[in-house]
């Protein structure tokens, strides 16, 4: 198993403040947000997740990457509350924390872009931002009419959309008539407006061209800039060397490299991610 | 001839401008869901107030507003159900039940008028309940489930009547088929009720967040359970509501016939259809206006009287119908396929 052999090369990666301007080698020095440790997850015979662990920094942007079946999605998806590991544990800024739906992970402040582009196509873009948390109307309309407020809900949309500067100019298009980049900008410009400490995003490049590709790029980099710290999940490696602080490699259910993109050959995290060679961690 | 010309060309007339006018926004206005429901609506009554000077009366327009409001009140329910990609067979034959069950009651089991129309009620709202929780917790198709319920309706009702019609109603029952004066003609309070029905849930879909989710989970049901909303209470409530809106139907049926038939129904549950079709409102959900379903239960409505002012056989109606229901679905079809 390649989780034996332990490449000590890359060691302080791991652990090591990824943050901005944090120095590679001190160790524990910062805090994770969001931390999982020894996830476990079976169906049936199949263990999607083997002890699986996970760190993610302040500020940073952290991509996930692996083959198909490493666990990537049950790795997302216990993360955001869509899945309940069979054990192990999720800590939320050093508490720890259970989620037993995606609703749970959304109070305690974790916002997920998935992958299908989860927006109502037929819906304006204000509804779609507010979708399941609408604004009403202020006095008796609001309590006893329960009537929407369209006016804030559109200007504010409006903020958000401009706060990650996403040039579209009215909130009352459907979003259907937007391109897939805009469109993912709408479900992540929702996640970046709601989430208070994390933001995951589930293959948010999947079905879009190379210039979207690029736009979306810029939106994740948005995110971080606005001090959020972003889970990227994706197959897309130049997206991910492009865009990621940190690189998580996941293999058979479990953690097996935490690698930076400045220090690591693309080919090389593929060969990891396959592998073909070794990972730098060993497996707990 | 032309002395009955001039003044519906008039009358048309203002109708012109505003596409004319409007220029740039010719394109936004065209966009507006209700414009081709409203438009056949218009040119079918332009069309019979041309072909028969007793169409544009007072008193012929309360009658068909009078012969719409039970279709348009299941119309409201089913309008609902369509928007969440669902549909239901069912309604025409609850409606039935739920008449058969509050005239029996009032009458042979000498309860309070009253009581009977809430029993009628709540058993339409219950079927509907049933409904919405086999489409949702069985995740049964909604074809397949209302096809089913049809059927249990239609029997229940024909057990609980013996095939009787149930006669000597107290006035309670029939009151929502009585007349108020408006100006020169006479309104059915029933009318009323039905076009109350379409304007509160016209505000509840269009300006609440149930209704936005109503139409989202017509749109896309992940989206909105990725959103945090409870899609399986939302739908049942949906299908419960609809009952509901049935019994009031079945309410405003024995009002307009003063007896509890358990022959009515029969067709009830295709008319809503048509007219939510003609309306606009996709069968594929997400999209529509439930303005839209009243001008389509008025446009079957006024096709339906001006044939008969006009003397044609009214089998001509039914194949009038038919043809504008695939045409609506064809518009329906072919605007989804420009979106993709």
């Amino acid at each position: 198993m390649t989780a034996q052999t332990t490449k000590s090369s890359d060691m302080p990666a791991e652990s090591g403040g990824a943050a901005a301007g944090q120095a590679g080698q001190t160790v524990q020095s910062v805090e994770p947000v969001l931390e999982a440790r020894g996830l476990v997850k079976r169906y049936g015979h199949v263990t999607a997740l083997d002890g699986c662990d996970l760190e993610l920094l302040p500020g940073e942007i952290l991509a996930v990457i692996g083959d198909n079946g490493a666990g990537k999605s049950s790795l997302i998806k216990a993360l955001s509350g869509a899945l309940t590991p069979d054990s192990g544990e999720l800590l939320l800024d050093g508490k720890a924390v259970r989620f037993h739906g995606p609703a749970d992970a959304r109070r305690a402040g974790i916002e997920t872009v998935y992958q299908d582009l989860a927006v109502a196509p037929a819906l304006d873009i204000a509804s779609n931002l507010f979708l399941g948390r609408e604004k009403r109307r202020k006095g008796v309309l609001g309590t006893v009419f329960r009537m929407l407020d369209r006016d804030r809900m559109q200007s504010e949309a409006a903020g958000h959309m401009a706060e990650l500067k996403i040039g579209i100019r009215s909130m009352k298009q459907a979003v259907e008539t937007l391109s897939g980049g805009q469109r993912q900008g709408v479900a992540v410009a929702r996640s970046a407006a709601f989430a208070r400490h994390v933001v995951i995003m589930d293959e948010p490049t999947a079905a879009l061209g190379v210039k979207e590709t690029g736009m979306v790029l810029d939106l994740i980099r948005q995110v971080r800039e606005r001090g959020l710290p972003v889970v990227l999940i994706s197959h897309d490696m130049p997206a991910v060397f492009d865009v990621a602080d940190r690189v998580h490699v996941q293999r058979l259910g479990r953690r097996v490299a935490v690698v930076r993109p400045g220090e690591i050959e693309m080919s090389d995290a593929v060969a990891i991610m396959t592998g073909a060679a070794p990972g730098n961690l060993a497996a707990g | 001839m032309s002395s009955v010309t001039t003044p519906t060309a008039e009358r048309a007339a203002p109708a012109a401008p505003p596409a004319d006018a409007a220029g740039s926004r010719l394109g936004a206005l065209l966009r507006v869901p209700t414009l081709g429901p409203l438009g056949a609506l218009l040119l079918a009554c332009l069309y019979f107030s041309f072909a028969s000077d007793r169409f544009l009366t007072g008193g012929n327009l309360s009658l068909i507003l009078q012969q719409v409001m039970v279709v348009g009140t299941l119309a409201v329910g089913q309008s609902a159900i369509i928007l969440t990609a669902g549909i239901d067979l069912s309604n025409g034959a609850v409606m039935a039940f739920g008449s058969i069950v509050m005239t029996k009651l009032a009458v042979a089991g000498g309860l309070p008028a009253w009581l009977a129309i809430a029993a009628g009620i709540g058993v339409c709202a219950l079927f509907g309940a049933v409904n919405g929780s086999l489409v949702t917790l069985v995740k049964l198709p909604p074809f397949i489930v209302t096809l089913g319920t049809l059927n249990i309706a239609m029997a229940l009702t024909h057990i609980t009547s013996k095939e009787q019609t149930v006669t000597g109603l107290p006035t309670v029952l029939t009151k929502l088929g009585d007349t108020f004066p408006l100006g020169q003609t006479r309104v059915t309070y029933g009318s009323v009720l039905m076009l109350v029905l379409f304007a509160v849930a016209w505000y509840v879909l269009r300006h609440t967040a149930a209704g936005r989710h109503l139409y989202a989970v017509g749109d896309n049901p992940d989206a909105v359970r990725l959103a945090g909303v409870d899609v399986r209470r939302q739908l049942i409530t949906v299908y419960t509501i609809a009952g509901a809106l049935y019994g009031i139907a079945a309410l405003l049926l024995v009002a307009r016939t003063g007896v509890g038939d358990p022959q009515a129904g029969q067709t009830e549950n295709l008319d809503s259809i048509t007219a939510v079709v003609l309306g606009g409102i996709s069968l594929f959900g997400g999209r529509g206006s439930i303005v839209g379903a009243l001008y389509g239960a008025l446009l079957v409505g006024v096709i339906r009287n001006g044939l008969q002012l006009t003397g044609v056989d009214s089998v001509y109606q039914i194949l009038i119908t038919g043809i504008l229901v695939i045409a609506a679905v064809a518009v329906d079809q072919f605007a989804r396929r420009r979106r993709k």
